[in-house]
């Protein structure tokens, strides 16, 4: 299955990429998918994670499609 | 119910005043209007700032928005309501964010708005960089608790 990875705001910075385009196959977490985009880099502890624009826990599935986002607290208003 | 996101600069009482004049269906229903308006300060932290570019999550920025409106009219007996969240480049002064409530009675409009507004300071994918005076950039780390 695809997935598409996206990164925003001082998290895209510091990895230096906007977005992954993955190839899975099997049963894959939100947490999967940032090891295997980022293998050397461990996710910040503060740092939100979101599937197809909703919020979601590290532990919860992806499908073929979905698009997996990770970033740092938000800070708007 | 309406949500939009600013590229430009937005004048927050003409937004207030065209909804409200497009909204006909509301003249004579409301008896309050509570207005939260963010505009951006010239100092954060200590340090003098001269600008700032807020960066959102296109398509999520709004979902979540909508969610929250959603919330507050589940809560509250929301007649209408409007916001408003600028990005992109911005300069002190410049406003921010814009949250309108339109209610019958006060209570309801002082409670959603700032129902509204909360939530939207923890959960709209919104990140602000400040560029310092010092020509320093940096990206804000987190929100203060607005009932602190």
């Amino acid at each position: 299955m695809s997935i598409k990875v996206r990164y925003f705001a001082s998290l895209k910075e510091s990895i230096g990429r906007s977005e992954d385009n993955l190839a899975f196959s099997g049963l894959v977490t939100v947490g999967d998918v940032w090891h295997r985009a980022n293998p050397d880099k461990a996710l910040p502890d503060n740092s939100l994670a979101a599937v197809n624009m909703d919020y979601v826990e590290l532990n919860s599935a992806v499908k073929d499609g979905d698009e997996v986002a990770f970033f740092p607290p938000v800070t708007g208003g | 119910m309406d949500i939009k996101i600013c590229a430009e600069p937005f004048d927050p009482w003409q937004e207030i005043q065209s909804h409200q004049h497009s909204a006909n269906n509301m003249a004579g229903k409301f008896g309050a209007t509570s207005i939260f308006i963010g505009t951006m300060r010239d100092f954060n932290e200590g340090d003098d700032v001269k600008g700032m570019t807020l960066e959102h999550y296109p398509g999520m920025t709004e979902k979540q928005l909508e969610k929250i409106v959603a919330e507050a009219v589940r809560q509250w007996p929301v007649i209408d309501a409007l916001v408003v969240h600028r990005v992109g480049d911005i300069l002190p002064n410049d406003p921010i964010v814009l949250v309108a409530v339109w209610t019958s009675h006060r209570g309801d409009a002082f409670d959603a708005s700032r129902y509204i507004m909360e939530a939207l300071k923890s959960r709209a994918p919104l990140w602000k960089k400040e560029l310092l005076k010092s020509q320093a950039e940096r990206w804000l780390e987190k929100n203060t608790d607005g009932y602190s």
